[in-house]
């Protein structure tokens, strides 16, 4: 009731300029702008001219596309490395955020020492990447590491590895330490989730006489899925990014013989340590590599979100 | 009820298991830093029999790591202030005020969400030698900055929209200019919100390893991340120095998140939805 005065009041009082407003969002949407979406926007057409060093030569038009696909050894570098990222999505869907859905669950069903729970699991995601990949590589040494040194201890000598050394071995190390890494947040994702389901809908379903696996599956599994969704859109996005790690562990040769290589490590070869396979340091490569990883990272995580929208409209 | 019983210690079980293997790793490697390099080598496993800081004043010496430390403190505290301010301001704009171009202008910093901010390192790597910025922390700070604005417009948008629009009406009928009236009345509103901002993108900022690692060179201006790199690079074999300056690595941050673990495990999931 009084607002409607209020709104009649207001114009009058108003003694400074508006445009003055319009300044506000200048900062951020300047600093955006410059260092986040010009870059990418440069990237694109970096990848359609010649280059020679960080001189840019002729326009070439999809050459260099052409280039990554269909020559040797760049086609075969760049389908090994992808065929790593889709692993490396792949073993943390299922290792990741398979082992943090039950966790996530137990704790949602009450479980003492809730709280130190979470902390526990989510401590590792405090260290810097790097720090992981030193740590972990130094636990994974095969002559005076933390693991083989316990599995000889348990009496499991013949599991020793040298597990980084291995072709066999060294790409699910990487991406089980990242599991460790990453276990803690997905956690706290799906505790969300689960979270946010209203007790009267468990308690509806149980009256049904809802239990255990159906309750699962039927109730509980089509509830969260909001942050299913999500966290596989995160999941998704970090495997195919995957750099820091591998470089830490592996090199940037993606160690031992491109058993490990992803395509942001062969981005960054391409890029900036001019040993993408053959050659020279070659920008113009190294931008197509760019834009083709920008439409598979934005095209998967726009479908996704789309998909999710859809599904939470319906229920 | 036995049965009960039974699965009940099954999934305490469970649980308790992956703490164990959350947390060893990282206690491995602290109690490593305080043992000598042959106790490493013949009980990588055991407690360390005396509790020695010499590795660390080693550590001290060896490396630089003072200057690693104030230059990453440097950068995150810095990138932190200017994305609050910028972020706000811009939230508090488009929150508050419709215009043709207010929706289009949220879906703009939106796109920043999903974009990978790396794809554009070479650009941005030239645009960085233009300006006169490699082997700058200014360098850092303004990637940071830069990207940590999407996440952090998205939160606060959110969260202004929250409040209730009279607050602002009052404070303007009683003569507060639009500044005031963000500065004075709303930022203090907004301080959960802001808190949500400072941790995610102070954990980015401090622990990125991936930008100085290519603007850079200069030993003195390396953050802690690529300060490792250097230590690792150069004693390879001196483990008791290498779980050293992991341990001081990783120090800070696990300090802090042992004071305000529910504000950091609350804030990191804040940005994911709900």
């Amino acid at each position: 009731m009084g607002v409607p005065e209020r709104q009649q009041i207001q114009p009058k009082r108003k003694a400074k300029p508006r445009w003055l407003l319009h300044l506000f969002p200048l900062p951020a949407l300047i600093l955006y702008t410059l260092f986040v979406i010009y870059p990418i926007l440069s990237a694109f057409t970096y990848s359609m001219y010649e280059w020679k060093g960080i001189a840019r030569g002729a326009f070439v038009g999809l050459q260099n596309f052409l280039t990554l696909f269909q020559v040797e050894p760049f086609n075969k570098l760049f389908w090994n490395a992808f065929g790593h990222n889709v692993i490396y999505f792949l073993v943390e869907m299922v290792v990741q955020n398979g082992i943090a859905f039950v966790l996530a669950f137990l704790i949602y069903r009450k479980i003492r020492g809730a709280g130190f729970l979470k902390a526990a699991y989510f401590m590792p995601r405090l260290l810097s990447v790097i720090v992981v990949g030193f740590l972990w590589k130094l636990i994974l040494n095969p002559n005076y590491g933390a693991l083989n040194t316990l599995l000889g201890k348990l009496g499991l000598e013949e599991w020793a590895k040298p597990w980084l050394g291995d072709p066999d071995t060294a790409l699910l190390a990487i991406i089980l330490v990242n599991c460790w890494f990453g276990i803690g947040f997905a956690v706290l994702i799906f505790l969300a989730g689960l979270q946010s389901i209203p007790e009267e809908l468990i308690e509806a379903a149980r009256l049904d006489g809802a239990k255990g696996l159906t309750m699962l599956s039927r109730i509980i599994l089509p509830l969260v899925m909001p942050s299913l969704t999500i966290m596989t859109i995160f999941t998704f996005i970090q495997a195919f990014e995957a750099f820091e790690l591998v470089y830490a562990m592996q090199g940037s040769m993606g160690e031992p013989f491109h058993s490990t290589d992803t395509l942001a490590v062969y981005f960054y070869r391409l890029a900036f340590s001019g040993s993408g396979g053959a050659g020279d340091v070659s920008i113009g490569l190294g931008s197509a590599l760019a834009v083709v990883l920008f439409f598979i990272v934005a095209s998967v995580s726009a479908l996704s979100l789309k998909a999710m929208r859809k599904r939470e409209v319906q229920h | 009820m036995k049965a009960g019983i039974g699965r009940r210690s099954l999934q305490y079980l469970f649980a308790y298991v992956f703490v164990l293997v959350a947390l060893y790793p990282i206690v491995l490697m602290v109690s490593s830093s305080l043992k000598s390099n042959a106790e490493i080598f013949t009980s990588p496993l055991a407690l360390p029999k005396t509790f020695g800081l010499d590795t660390y004043r080693k550590l001290w010496e060896v490396v630089p790591f003072a200057d690693f430390l104030l230059n990453s403190i440097m950068v995150s505290v810095t990138s932190v202030l200017l994305i609050t301010v910028t972020s706000s301001m811009a939230a508090f704009y488009l929150a508050r005020f419709s215009h043709k171009w207010t929706g289009l202008l949220y879906f703009y910093f939106l796109i920043g969400l999903m974009v990978p901010v790396k794809l554009g390192i070479v650009p941005l790597f030239l645009l960085m030698k233009k300006l006169g910025l490699l082997n700058s922390l200014w360098s850092l700070i303004l990637i940071y900055t830069a990207s940590g604005i999407p996440i952090s417009v998205f939160i606060l948008t959110g969260f202004f929209r929250t409040l209730p629009v009279e607050l602002e009406e009052a404070a303007r009928i009683d003569g507060c200019s639009h500044f005031q009236v963000f500065w004075r009345v709303l930022l203090p509103l907004i301080r959960p919100a802001l808190g949500t901002v400072v941790i995610i993108t102070f954990i980015q900022a401090w622990n990125d390893f991936f930008f100085p690692l290519i603007f850079i060179q200069d030993e003195a201006l390396k953050t802690i991340p690529v300060g490792m790199m250097v230590l690792f690079g150069e004693y390879e074999t001196d483990w008791s120095l290498l779980f050293a300056g992991l341990t001081l690595s990783a120090l800070p941050m696990i300090a802090v998140f042992l004071l305000a673990s529910r504000q950091f495990m609350e804030g990191l999931t804040a940005g994911a939805g709900k």
